[in-house]
This record gives C-alpha cells, structure tokens and sequence, in this order.
C-alpha cells in the first residue's frame, strides 16, 4: 500500500556532481543561494541561469526532477507573482477593475519568480546527487565550527541520519498495522471525513508505540556499544578533499566573481 | 467455509525495475473444517498468499474462492469476508490500540456493524476462550504481559466469529508454556467450533504435531502439498529449500543409520514410540 514513499529525491547516475564530496555541494549551493540575490539585472540573470543550466546538463539528472522540486512550491510562486504585479507602485501600464498593473510590478514579479525557481532548483541539484546521508555527514563537518558556542552539531546530526534510518522501518511497519487493522473490518477508504480521521487512531497509536519502543531498544543498542556522542569519535568513511573538490570550489567562486563583475560593469 | 485459490499470481512494483513475482501460480483448495500447515522459508511468498485469502491484497491474476464465490469480484461484500475469514498477524500485540482490553476486543465486532450487546457479548465470549480473567478487561492493554497481549489481539480476531483462521507464526516469541497453550486454543477451536485453520509456521515439530496437511512454498510457488506424512518424506528435497524434518523423524534416520530396522515416516513422538516399541515387542 504505501511502497511508493522515496525518501528525500536523490536520484542515482553517474556524474562528477555526484562525486563531489558533500560539503563542496553544500558551501557552493550556499554561495549560490547569495549570488542569485546579488544579481540586479539581466545580464546578471543571464549568468546565474546558465551556470545553472551547466550545473543540471553536469548533473545527468533527468530535467523533469529538477521542475518537480518547483511544482511544492507553485502556491508561493503564484502568491509571489500576483502580488507584486498589482501591489508594486509606478508607472501604470493598464488596469482593470480596481487593479493596476505597473511596468515596475511586472519587473519585480518576474525577477522574483526567477530568482525563486534559481533557488529551488539550485537546492535541487545538491539534494538529487546527494544521498541524505552523506548529506547529513557533510552538514555534520560544515556546521562543526558551530560546537564552539556549544551547538549539538554531532548530536543534531546523528539525530538526522537515525530518523533517516527509522522512516523505512516505520513506513512498513505502518503497512503492517493498516493491513491489521483492515483485517479487523477498519475502512480506511471511507468518504467521510468524521469516519476516515477516526480511522487513523487504531492507525497512529500502534505506530507511535512501536516508534517508542523501537527508540528505546536502539538506545539500549547503542550504549551497549559503548556510544557517548560525538566527542572523539571517528568516521568509517572520512570525507577527503580530492582534486576535482578544489576545483569545484574554484568554479563556483570564478562565478561568483562573475556575477558580481556583471552587477558592477553593467 | 472452503478456501480456493486459482492460478494466483501476485507482482510487488509491477512496471518498475524492481518487479518481485512474490506469487507465481499458486492453485490450492482448502475444504471445510481442515487444518492445514503452510511452510517455506523466509520470503518464500507465505505472508503475501495469506494476506490475499481475505481480500486485503488484491491478485495480479488469478481469484479467490471463499465459500464458492469470487472474492475479487467488485460487488462482492467485502465487510462479510472480514467477518469469515480470520487473520492473525505475526505479533498480533502491536496492533493492540484502544484504552482498555475489553474496547480492543470490541472493535473489530463493532466494524462489522454489529448491534452493542452482540458486539460486547462477543467480546466477552472471545476473552474468556483465551483466558483472560475479567479483572483484566479495563486494564490498559499496554500494561499486560507479551503473552497476555497476543491473547488479548487473537481475542479480538476471535471475536468477529471467523469460520476460517489464518495464524501467521502465532508462537513466535512465546515461551514453551505459551506455545503449548496456543496450539491447545487452535486445536479446541477446531474441534469444538468446527473452524478452518491454515497456520503459518516455521517449526517443523508443531506442524506435525498439529497438521493434517502442508502446504510447501518455495520462490512464489506451492511445490508440495499433501499429508503431513506424506511432505515429510521428501527429507532431501526440504533440506535443500532451507526447510526441515522433525526432531522425530530425524531420530528415526538416525536410528536406522545405525542398523535399527524402523520405518522414518514417524513424525509425531507419539508414532515414534510406537515404531519402536513394536520392534522390540516382536521380538
């Protein structure tokens, strides 16, 4: 019944993006993140969307995963554009009813929907080439300076990758319950919205138990092992620099000094 | 209640690339108030067959027929089917659910659309054939013991009068006390309530002791299906699906390894004893 949940988006190929070592895609996605919000003008816009565009053709990441990132956030594109369309002060172009449209409006709708689907397919190429657990060990090593103001960096962490871990398990141990609790004559396919709520409690109680006990035993697991957080505790496969990592890093910062020579020269 | 499944096939991800055939074929017909056993090894498609006998799997092909009608077709009742054929999950205690036993036991009763006093007088009737005594009734089901949870979640299997029960390793996880005790419930219900029973099970002494009949699956198919004898004298081919003999019988090849003249199609302790006192009586 519910086989179909994929967790997270990753999408296995074989690409230099993939490669890369996770905390290069996290930094530069960050850098990324602040030049779309340096660029001003078009050429600037130019720019970004063709590093953009060279990023998903390296990728060899279907395009259709890429969009569908942007299909979640619709509502707020729609929202964004609507209103700075006809609530943006300027030059009126034409009006009907009692809305205005104004050449400035029109300006800074589209540029923020550009810089909005930048944004959201510029995080989607890093979370479709990475798997979310090296994901998680390169968020880990990027926010590790943070411990020194005693963030649970480690801690946070390793709390990611166990949930990670625990939505499989809890996934078929809901298909479980549901395929019980069917067996026990529950509808879950009812019309009514009084019915199919209520229908979720023979559903939810048995999963958060077992969620309680299933925490618990691997609590217990763990201490057996000798677990006492993060402090000198080391990595079965540690995360190396490599050649093509330095050079990522170079890339991306030729490109920021791109975007931002554009936003001066132009 | 007869059970028939026909050329049964079941595709997990049909039209993606990780096609499982988890049912290949499967053709059976279980009669009316038999107690058949159901092996093979872990992945052998037992769980996915069983769970299509009430309904809750669909087939890729192939049908059901629960008393002689078509369970897959769209009209057919599906609630009735619910109430007829029994399932017992593997740890059935983790579907336990509602604030005390005795509303757990009510609630599949009461899905069936049962007046109150039919539901609450089933319920009664279905804790006391597990034994539960009636201090326990408003007791949360969480606080109760691992044996006294799987009593309390067959109870409320029990309690939607099922004439066929399907067990899915109902002694997993018990002690010896427990399992004995178990076997002693399905045999009562069987006997007494004249109930169809296919259990699950992966110890080869149980379903001797216990089956009349097995059926043996093996990659998605029935490879053997027969007396309980009769399977288990196939002690090679088994072996080679991962399964197994009885203690008993393997006794009796040792036995015979070393020159006692017994038969090995014992299975029982009981036939065993037999066999063996009839050779030093006749001499």
């Amino acid at each position: 019944m519910l086989r179909d949940i994929t967790l997270g988006q990753y999408y296995p190929a074989e690409s230099l993006l993939h490669k890369l070592d996770p905390r290069v895609k996290i930094i530069c996605t960050f850098i990324y993140m602040i030049s779309v919000f340096l660029v001003r003008d078009p050429a600037g816009y130019a720019v970004a969307g063709a590093f953009l565009v060279s990023m998903i053709v390296l990728s060899r990441v279907p395009f259709k995963f890429m969009v569908r990132g942007l299909k979640g956030i619709m509502f707020i594109l729609l929202f964004t554009a609507v209103f700075n369309v006809f609530f943006t002060p300027g030059e009126v172009l034409f009006s009907f009813w009692k809305l205005k449209v104004t050449r400035e409006g029109l300006r800074v709708g589209i540029r923020m929907v550009i810089r909005l689907m930048f944004l959201v397919i510029g995080s989607s190429i890093m979370t479709l080439t990475t798997t979310p657990n090296r994901l998680t060990v390169g968020l880990e090593k990027v926010f590790k300076p943070l411990e020194r103001f005693k963030l649970p960096v480690h801690e946070v962490a390793m709390m990611m990758s166990i949930a990670l871990g625990f939505i499989p398990i809890l996934v078929s141990e809901l298909d479980r319950i549901m395929k019980a609790q069917s067996a026990r004559g529950v509808n879950f396919e009812s019309k009514r919205l009084t019915e199919r709520v209520k229908s979720m409690i023979p559903l939810l109680i048995p999963l958060f138990v077992s969620a309680f006990r299933r925490a618990g035993e691997l609590a217990t697991a763990m201490e057996a092992r000798c677990y006492h957080g993060g402090e000198g505790r080391t990595r079965m496969k540690p995360l190396h620099y490599k050649k093509r990592d330095i050079l990522a890093y170079i890339v991306v910062l030729l490109y920021l000094g791109a975007v931002i020579a554009v936003g001066i020269l132009v | 209640m007869s059970i028939i499944a026909d050329h049964l096939s079941y595709i997990y991800g049909a039209g993606t690339t990780f096609e499982v055939k988890a049912l290949d074929d499967v053709s059976f017909k279980i009669d009316d108030g038999e107690y058949v056993g159901l092996m093979g090894h872990t992945g052998s498609g037992k769980s996915t067959l069983v769970q299509h006998l009430n309904g809750l799997l669909k087939p890729s092909s192939g049908t059901v027929y629960v008393d002689g009608e078509d369970i897959c077709e769209r009209d057919y009742d599906i609630k009735k089917l619910r109430g007829g054929v029994g399932l017992v999950f593997q740890y059935p205690e983790y579907q336990l659910f509602e604030e005390d036993v005795f509303s757990d036991v009510c609630f599949g009763p009461k899905n069936l659309g049962l007046p109150r006093s039919e539901v609450e007088l089933r319920a009664y009737e279905a804790l006391k054939q597990v034994g539960i005594s009636d201090d326990c009734f408003y007791q949360s089901p969480f606080e109760l013991s691992g044996g006294e949870k799987r009593r309390v979640a067959i109870a409320g299997v029990l309690a939607m009068k099922p004439k066929v029960l399907i067990l899915d390793e109902p002694t997993a996880g018990l002690d010896p006390k427990g399992r004995m005790w178990m076997f002693d419930l399905i045999g009562k219900l069987r006997s007494e309530q004249g109930m169809t029973i296919l259990l699950i099970s992966h110890s080869m002494d149980d379903l001797a002791e216990n089956a009349g009949r097995l059926l043996v699956m093996d990659a998605g198919r029935i490879v053997m299906d027969g007396s309980t004898k009769e399977v288990f004298s196939y002690c090679g081919e088994l072996m080679d699906m991962g399964l197994d003999i009885p203690d008993v019988t393997r006794v009796m090849y040792m036995l015979r390894e070393r020159g006692v003249n017994v038969g090995t199609d014992a299975v029982t302790l009981d036939e065993a004893v037999g066999d063996i006192l009839k050779l030093y009586s006749g001499k």
